[in-house]
């Protein structure tokens, strides 16, 4: 694999995580508990997507010919897709999409501070950007585990329950491959495995202050790196991509 | 949002220099809540650098029928304004 193979990859791999998780949190969009919560969980959901745009359309650039950002996220099927798992489960009822927020934000932020570093600049630049969206969803992703996890027996039970399921989907997100390990000797790509301990501390003292205990599910699973998903990826994709499917090359 | 949510009054300063102002309301918790939620709800397409958020019980209001009391003995004292200046060139709120 090149050197511009292996950024292609890396910066498709960022753009599906963004573009799937984006895409779940859309789905909150008119169903979310009150108006207020409603927009707001909007605003994280397009912050997201426009992460996802900065990726892709980098990635056409470092792909050439007629590529563009949509290319990669309407004409691409289940198995080319290399988001995360944790991204693409479905976004079950309030707690569990908070605590996925927020297991994963608090990564995401520790990632992006880091990519700021990057010796690739249009890396550095998106970096940047999502460093500071992503302080503000750490922000309110603390409040709400803070909200549920010490509000009634019902709201803690299903946070509990939501962590639980989740967990064993964490590791994932801290393995390197053979793409990753050379982007990161190059300064290009953030090392995942030096962020763990942080995020660990970050998470569990905040689980902690939930009055949550810390899930030992003692299995985990990955695959979304090699396009091994879940079923319901499928399903998220038939849903984003249906108007280019039966109208292939739409515009608006 | 808990039964216990209440109204809060969001004000918002659209650049540095004015004044806050009111732009609407929402419901939250707590301060800390509503002070996210009126980020989320009302500077969406960059309206502001500073926020205020106010529990709207703590605003005492004047009432409809305080108007004649309060604002009608004004009207016949012209010389409290301002009106007659020519605002200086460059010069946009005053």
């Amino acid at each position: 694999m090149t050197a511009n193979d292996s950024l292609l990859t890396y910066c498709l791999r960022l753009g599906d995580d963004a573009l799937i998780l984006g895409h779940r949190l859309s789905e909150w969009t008119s169903r979310a508990p009150f108006l207020e919560e409603d927009i707001a969980l909007t605003n994280v959901a397009l912050d997201f997507i426009g992460r996802a745009r900065l990726f892709y359309q980098y990635a056409a650039e470092l792909q050439g010919g007629d590529a563009t950002e949509d290319t990669f996220a309407y004409t691409r099927d289940v198995r080319d897709f290399t988001n995360l798992l944790i991204c693409e489960l479905p976004r079950g009822d309030f707690a569990f999409t908070i605590a996925r927020q927020f297991l994963y934000d608090s990564y995401v932020l520790l990632f992006m501070e880091q990519l700021k570093a990057s010796k690739d600049t249009r890396l550095a630049a998106i970096g940047a950007k999502a460093e500071k969206e992503s302080t503000y969803h750490v922000r309110r992703g603390r409040e709400w585990m803070l909200r549920l996890g010490g509000g009634t027996e019902e709201s803690h039970a299903k946070l509990q329950r939501a962590v639980d399921d989740l967990w064993g989907y964490t590791d994932e997100i801290f393995e390197v491959d053979t793409v990753t390990a050379g982007l990161i000797a190059d300064g290009v790509a953030v090392d995942p495995t030096l962020l763990r301990e942080e995020w660990l501390a970050t998470v569990s003292r905040v689980m902690a202050e939930a009055d949550l205990s810390q899930p030992s599910p003692g299995w985990s699973v990955e695959g979304g790196r090699r396009g091994i998903h879940t079923d319901d990826l499928g399903f998220l994709l038939a849903e984003l991509q249906f108007m280019q499917r039966a109208y292939p090359g739409l515009q608006w | 949002m808990s039964d216990q949510s209440k109204l809060y009054e969001v004000f918002v300063r659209s650049r540095r220099g004015l004044d806050h102002k009111h732009v609407g309301s929402l419901h939250a918790d707590d301060p800390e809540q509503a002070l996210e939620y009126a980020r989320d709800v009302y500077t969406r397409r960059g309206e502001g650098v500073s926020l205020w958020v106010v529990a709207a019980g703590d605003i005492t209001a004047s009432q409809e029928s305080d108007c004649d009391s309060f604002y009608d003995p004004l009207d016949d004292k012209p010389y409290r304004h301002a009106a007659m200046y020519d605002l200086p060139e460059g010069i946009d709120s005053l």
